[in-house]
């Protein structure tokens, strides 16, 4: 799981990245947010660089994000994963997978109008937390289940 | 020890150790099998699917012409249900056929293409589909929802069942394995797989019905003489010709024993 | 131009599902091909949906997103006899839109 208390520690202690700053201060406004996210959330690599990039803080843990994951995935080439906010004014839906080399999966954007609801599938390297990252009202929330991958077998 | 002991411990010995996570957590089963369901939806084999249609009804092979005159069992042109009725004696081939038999029985005399060119690289990889792969698919997919109702009217076809039966069971290879070494008894498994006991006519239907299939772990379509061929392979058997009378006779044996299940296939496989 | 997509969309209670299935590699970049060499990063990066000419969804996709992605969204409104459209762009530029009817 991400050390969040730890990266609450580095946080406080001054370590915003560049972009959670240009967040932070009103520079990345929302009509600049896609672009920004394409350049840089998508490569990153650990969990750290990925909130960053997204301009994340400290996201909190809510109960009102439902995130459906297969306990077990036979094959981590396709993992379901399907995500439901109930949280009001949800505006994006961010899919992380904490051990995968590119850490952020996919986000989806949601109009007025559009439930905040989503089934996508992704790929896992191995046994990992998925997150689903919630921005509802300008701020980030978080919830996360474990899957596990297994190698599969040889069987139909 | 003897050899046949001797295999079994090594079976057991594998199957153990492929399967700790299995033997620790109960609930193993119904989690893949909401795995399972989960990925049921959006199948991409559909695609295959697509593909195989317009195949079948484009003009096509050196005599341009289409598939549609193709007789796969139940008349000139018939697509629904035939699957559910295969394998089955054709009188004008004089043999049993499977799908893919008669599918190239249809290609080489209507079509006008050479067995050699189809049989030559028959199953998809990389950048590569085979069209009688596609072909496979969107002729599977007409008989979703119907009954297997596989005949053994026939002498021949009560003659390929046989055989398949016999090949099913039939020893052979560096681990003296057969078919029925992993798929004639209930409830064993391979890593986190299930093995069917074909002698069941559940797990046959359930197996049978379900293939060809999507497989996610390759991200292709995979026709039944594909599947054959991979359990043939991991007996460390020579893999057979495409479309030959053994597999034929192999899917006969299985087929029939999944009459009366619904056909669900394309299938979504691990 | 890329391969087509199946688009299926139904309305209930006021709110119309779609589920969208789309042909693409997804290559991630980190896989070897037979020699050995690394097969470039192949993906999907963005992805729009549109229900009479208002945009009903919008994604962005990395690497990770499996082969032959699959969309299921929900939106309130839509009318059966009405379309949607799907369209996406990947990294080396091209594009596909497709439509389907709402049931």
């Amino acid at each position: 799981m991400i050390n969040l208390e730890r990266r609450k520690a580095l946080k406080a202690g001054g370590g915003l990245g560049l972009l959670g700053l240009f967040a932070a201060i009103g520079l990345i406004r929302p009509g600049m947010a896609a672009v920004e996210t394409k350049l840089f959330a998508f490569d990153a690599k650990s969990m750290n660089e990925a909130l960053d990039a997204l301009g994340v803080i400290i996201p909190q843990s809510s109960e009102a994000i439902h995130l459906t994951v297969p306990e077990i995935a036979e094959n981590g080439a396709v993992v379901p994963v399907t995500v439901l906010s109930s949280l009001a004014n949800t505006e994006q839906i961010h899919i992380l997978v904490e051990k995968n080399p590119n850490v952020l999966a996919a986000n989806f954007t949601f109009p007025e109008g559009t439930e905040s609801f989503v089934t996508t599938r992704v790929k896992m390297k191995e046994t990992s937390m998925v997150i689903a990252l919630v921005k509802a009202d300008g701020k980030f929330y978080r919830i996360a289940k474990e899957v596990k991958v297994t190698a599969g077998g040889c069987g139909g | 020890m003897n050899i046949s002991i001797l295999k079994n411990a090594i079976l057991v010995f594998a199957m153990a150790s492929y399967c700790s996570i299995a033997f620790a957590e109960g609930s193993v089963p119904k989690e893949i099998a909401a795995y399972r369901e989960m990925i049921s939806d959006g199948n991409p084999a559909e695609f295959d699917e697509m593909r195989g249609e317009e195949l079948w009804k484009k003009p096509g092979g050196p005599n341009k012409v289409s598939m549609e005159k193709c007789d796969l069992g139940k008349g000139t042109g018939v697509v629904k249900g035939a699957y559910a009725e295969l394998p089955r004696y054709f009188p004008d081939t004089q043999r049993v056929q499977d799908l893919e038999s008669r599918l190239i029985t249809c290609m080489t005399t209507l079509q006008g293409t050479l067995e050699s060119d189809i049989t030559a690289k028959p199953f998809g990889g990389d950048n590569y589909k085979p069209e009688i792969e596609s072909l496979v698919a969107y002729v599977v997919g007409q008989s979703k929802g119907v009954k297997m109702n596989v005949s053994l009217k026939h002498p021949k076809e009560k003659e390929a069942y046989e055989i398949g039966k016999r090949v099913f069971t039939y020893r052979a290879g560096p681990y003296d394995f057969a078919c029925s070494t992993c798929h004639s008894q209930d409830n064993l498994r391979i890593r986190m797989q299930n093995l069917q006991n074909f002698s069941n006519a559940k797990d046959a239907q359930d197996s049978y019905t379900t293939w060809p299939a999507y497989r996610v772990s390759q991200g292709l379509f995979r026709s039944f003489q594909w599947r054959l061929n991979d359990c043939l392979r991991q007996q460390r058997f020579p893999e057979p010709k495409y479309a030959s009378e053994v597999t034929i006779a192999l899917t006969m044996y299985m087929a029939k024993n999944a009459n009366d299940g619904v056909y669900a296939g394309p299938g979504l496989k691990r | 131009m890329g391969n087509p997509m199946k688009i299926r969309a139904s309305v209930k209670d006021g709110v119309t599902e779609v589920k969208v299935l789309m042909q693409h590699e997804m290559e991630t970049g980190l896989r070897k091909d037979a020699d050995g060499k690394l097969v470039p990063a192949w993906h999907i990066t963005e992805v729009k949906a549109q229900h009479n000419g208002k945009t009903v969804l919008e994604g962005q996709f990395g690497t990770a997103v499996s082969k032959n992605p699959y969309l299921v969204f929900r939106f309130k409104g839509g009318a059966p006899g009405e379309k949607i459209s799907v369209n996406w762009v990947d990294n080396k530029g091209d594009t596909r839109s497709d439509e389907a009817e709402i049931s």
